[in-house]
């Protein structure tokens, strides 16, 4: 174990620059992109080198007392590095794209100040190194995407708001009590392979059940998982660039990667096998992952569409926790990095059809492949990806998840992906039929930025949609190549589950 | 270390002497001078921790005389806690006052000698040793607290301040009677002989004494159903006053409770006081925050918000009373944290509210659109110090409700972590009902001007203080266990 400082600087790397801006005039943009963007850039140099270190066996922990017994421990093992290069890669892309989407928008310092502590809380809940600071970090990222989700200031905007925090502060109390009741129990519970808690007395069990319930229940909240994803299609009344992000890194994957966390490290994959944890949580997996698709057959609204959608994909991760073997382990854990790069394409997509033609509805978008080609391409890609057609990056998670679930002896799991993948082609499909081989509308609802040379859109708002695109491709096609996150995914399988993998 | 230079007296002397040489020079004099002697209590108070981290619980006999002839004064962590908050919320507040007099002067003329009146009140009765020196204390205390009320002048003041006068009279009464039948009973008011006394057998009136002189106090904390006094008073002074006793004033009389309950009263407490003592305090929660998310007017929702935090204090008795020890422990860190950090944020909550007032001209919840452009930080102040409230991570009021919480769990008392939660979403509830109005822009017809630069950083200091104290706690619960027999 070595420099303590590192996984720190990786939190303050976009903590300080938030807190700068927040103070900066409206009017000082460039100060305030360059703060942004090397805030961003800084991130991922950090992460490189503990990315090299991890791989060779390295392991960066800080730790701070904070009361007596109880710890705020930051820790940059493959697990945590997983979701940390995936929050600062498209934190980056994110921040393009939003420069460009709110050029000229009002309050522009007050978002980018909360965009950053948003990201400071996803990687301090990926670089947690026990529940007590992953609760920190969790309610941290609510009080900070709160402004984001309001931040248009419209009665919609502030009930969606409202709803949110009702949701998300609610779920934070229950992950508390169990934290507390946890430490009682137990101790201090840092985050290690293959949990802790089979150490404590079997009369405990019955506690450690109740305790789980509660864990679950409180990160449900925020993985949306049914029935606890009522906020999720609300809070898509956000600007794009934060849908883009509650979707595809920030909140959704907050919750799903406390799951992991809580499964593998709390309490153990063979333990919560042996407290008959698994099935239940892999039933509100499948019901959600059914569930979620069948409301996003019918949204007209692209934006909730695509948030059903969510609500859907990301319990695949969950499922792929819940399948006890390997092969499950690496589906769930490589669909968290999938699902966030095609999901954060669509979104951007949306975002451009939103701001450039006036586009919101599924309806409205017969034809605008020809307006928006580049647009439209990456848009494709993304929903092909959610579909699973090979070679593209949700091909591999759910082939992985299919064979986890043959070999976890749940057939029926099988079922349910075959399902979904039929409910995702039923609501994606129809979307690439309008808007390739439709005729356009006479007009567009609200041209906003019209084509400009080969410039369909703005620069800035074309650009990050097509590079997540291309990784979308790319982490499929060569999901085979050393730090990809499929190979990664298998260095942490390995070692979750002392190499008896295939 | 020579006897001139002990901190432990001029922590009393100070402020009595700034006090009145404010008043000399003349209304609404002496802001400077001030804001330095409390600096310099400041110092003393870290002095005297680090003495007694050091070297223990400390006595000081004034003049030489010792106990019985003479006054005692005595420092152990938890009085030493409490000067360390006191001096820590007065320093930043008197920054503060200086500019919000300036810009809004009604009652400017004798808040300086009045508050350095109230400060050495404070730092006499963590320090006093004896029953006879905490009435003087607690009599100085509640007059001169009034008196700052009543400054503004105008009928709704006023009359605040004559409710406030009558319930702190009564509290006081109850504690000088309380007082009597004791040195009635023992022939002595000092704690350190009463409290082997009261441990080797009470005769009858020493529990009717302690129920009155605990009624007294509960009277004086607005602890429901005592809480009656509270709002028109905190909710209608000056914005400096007002931080200054919903952060200080109310926690003096809980400290005694604690002290008496902890210390000299110990073998007559039972469990079904103590929950009676958690139930009030579990009803002050609900209720008081549940009239907080009713008000209109944003002072007054800060005051109830006090009447709400002043309940999570005392659901430390339930869990401190014939409990096993290590939770015992934890209820105290949690309650005596509860009480810095609620100390650090509602003065910087009543800060930021008096800022928004002066700015908006009005004080009034449905008119603070424009609040967050104009003063961010005012508003982000006002956020964090919320935060703490709520109980959420990382700030001082998560690290005592982390405590509180964990020792009901622990004690299978699980109908206090109901309330807990609860309560903690009626906060949130009632602070984001702020903070969203504030997001919204400017209406029209409306107004938010500029405030001074000092009313905006000394509030964002007491917030900050307040986040801070959940990151470094634990010097301070290192502190608290000073001399206490664990």
């Amino acid at each position: 174990m070595s420099d303590p400082w590192l996984p720190a600087m990786v939190v303050l790397s976009s903590l300080l620059p938030g807190l700068i801006i927040f103070f900066l005039a409206e009017t000082r943009i460039r100060l305030r992109t360059t703060l942004n963007l090397t805030g961003a850039l800084v991130k991922l140099g950090f992460i490189g080198v503990m990315l090299w270190g991890v791989q060779n066996g390295r392991e960066y922990v800080f730790r701070h007392t904070v009361l007596p017994g109880i710890d705020l421990v930051l820790h940059a093992d493959a697990l945590a590095l997983l979701f940390v290069t995936l929050s600062a890669v498209l934190w980056l892309f994110t921040t393009l794209y939003a420069i460009g989407y709110l050029e000229g928008a009002p309050n522009r310092s007050r978002f980018f100040g909360f965009f950053s502590l948003c990201v400071t809380a996803t990687v301090g809940v990926a670089m947690a190194g026990n529940l007590f600071t992953f609760f920190l970090f969790y309610e941290l990222l609510t009080l900070a995407t709160y402004p984001l989700v309001v931040h248009r200031g419209t009665d919609k905007a502030l009930r969606a708001g409202r709803i949110y925090l009702a949701y998300t502060l609610g779920g934070g109390a229950l992950l508390l009590i169990g934290t507390v009741w946890l430490y009682g129990l137990a101790g201090q519970v840092d985050f290690i392979q293959g949990g802790s808690l089979s150490a404590l007395p079997p009369e405990a069990a019955g506690q450690l059940q109740l305790i789980f319930l509660l864990l679950i229940a409180g990160l449900g909240v925020k993985a949306a998982l049914v029935p606890l994803h009522g906020w999720l299609p609300m809070a898509m009344v956000a600007p794009a660039p934060v849908s883009a992000l509650l979707h595809a890194v920030a909140v959704v994957k907050a919750g799903a990667f406390g799951i992991v966390r809580v499964v593998y490290e709390v309490y153990g994959i063979e333990f919560a096998q042996s407290l008959a944890l698994l099935l239940p949580l892999a039933i509100a997996a499948s019901i959600t992952i059914i569930w979620g698709s069948l409301r996003a057959l019918f949204q007209d609204d692209l934006k909730k569409r695509l948030a059903y959608s969510t609500v859907s994909q990301v319990a695949y991760i969950v499922l792929g926790v819940s399948l006890f073997g390997p092969i499950g382990t690496i589906g769930g854990l490589v669909h968290l990095v999938h699902q966030g790069i095609m999901k954060i394409t669509l979104f951007f997509c949306a975002g451009n059809y939103a701001e450039t033609l006036g586009i919101h509805k599924v309806s409205e978008m017969d034809g605008v492949g020809r307006r928006m080609p580049w647009t439209t391409l990456a848009f494709s890609l993304g929903a092909l990806g959610m579909i699973g057609v090979p070679p593209l990056a949700g091909f591999a998670s759910k082939w992985y998840l299919g064979a986890g679930a043959l070999e976890a002896g749940m057939p029926w799991a099988l079922a349910v992906l075959a399902a979904s993948s039929l409910l995702n082609a039923a609501y994606f499909l129809p979307i690439l039929h309008r808007a390739w081989f439709k005729p356009a509308n006479d007009a567009w609802p609200d041209e906003k930025i019209p084509q400009r040379g080969r410039w369909e859109t703005a620069p800035l708002l074309l650009i990050p949609p097509l590079a997540t695109a291309v990784a979308t491709l790319a982490t499929g096609l060569f999901a085979g190549a050393a730090f990809s996150p499929l190979s990664w995914v298998e260095l942490i399988a390995v070692r979750e589950y002392l190499a008896w993998i295939p | 270390m020579t006897d001139f230079l002990d901190p432990l007296p001029w922590l009393i002397v100070l402020p009595l002497a700034w006090g009145t040489l404010a008043f000399v020079l003349g209304p609404g004099r002496g802001g400077r001078l001030a804001v330095a002697a409390i600096a310099l209590q400041g110092a003393l108070a870290l002095q005297l921790a680090g003495q007694l981290i050091d070297s223990g619980a400390r006595v000081y006999a004034v003049g030489g005389w010792g106990a019985s002839l003479g006054i005692d004064l005595m420092a152990d962590g938890l009085a030493v806690v409490m000067l360390l908050l006191t001096q820590a919320v007065a320093l930043p507040l008197a920054v503060y006052a200086r500019g919000y007099f300036a810009a809004s002067p009604k009652g400017r003329e004798l808040f300086w000698p009045l508050t350095g009146f109230l400060l050495a009140a404070l730092n006499a009765l963590f320090l006093s040793a004896d029953l006879f020196n905490i009435y003087v204390t607690l009599e100085l205390l509640g007059l001169a607290a009034v008196g700052l009320v009543a400054i503004a002048g105008g009928t709704q003041p006023v009359t605040a301040a004559m409710r406030y006068l009558l319930a702190t009279l009564l509290g006081s009464g109850a504690w000088l009677l309380g007082v009597a039948l004791i040195y009635g009973t023992y022939g002595s008011v000092s704690l350190a002989v009463l409290t082997p006394l009261i441990h080797s057998g009470a005769p009858l009136a020493v529990p009717l004494a302690a129920a009155l002189m605990l009624a007294g106090l509960l009277l004086k904390t607005a602890l429901f159903p005592f809480h009656f006094w509270l709002p028109p008073a905190h909710g209608g002074a000056p914005a400096p006053v007002s931080a200054l006793l919903s952060a200080l004033v109310i926690k003096a009389t809980f400290y005694l409770a604690l002290r008496l309950w902890l210390e000299l009263f110990l073998p007559l407490t039972t469990v079904a006081a103590a929950q009676l003592l958690g139930a009030l305090g579990a009803a002050a929660i609900l209720w008081g925050s549940v009239l907080a998310l009713m008000q209109s007017r944003l002072k007054m929702l800060v005051a109830y918000s006090t009447v709400a935090q002043v309940g999570y204090l005392f659901l430390l008795f339930p869990l401190a009373t014939q409990v096993p020890p290590a939770a015992a422990e934890s209820a105290l860190a949690g309650g005596v944290m509860q009480a810095v950090a609620h100390g650090l944020a509602k003065a910087a909550m009543f800060a930021a509210a008096g800022s928004m007032i002066v700015a908006t001209g009005r004080d009034d919840i449905g008119h603070l659109g424009g609040v967050g452009v104009r003063l961010p930080l005012t508003l982000f102040s006002f956020g964090l110090a919320g935060v703490t409230l709520m109980g959420l991570p990382p700030s001082g009021g998560f690290s005592a409700k982390w405590l509180l919480l964990g020792s009901a769990l622990e004690t299978g008392q699980w109908w206090w972590v109901v309330v807990m939660i609860v309560g903690g979403l009626l906060t949130a509830a009632y602070v984001f009902k702020v903070l969203r109005r504030a997001f919204l822009p400017r209406a029209a017809g409306d107004r938010v001007a500029r405030v001074p630069r000092t009313l905006e950083f000394s509030a964002f200091a007491l917030a900050l203080a307040s986040i801070l104290l959940g990151l470094f706690g634990a010097p301070l619960l290192e502190l608290l266990a000073v001399g206490r027999a664990a």
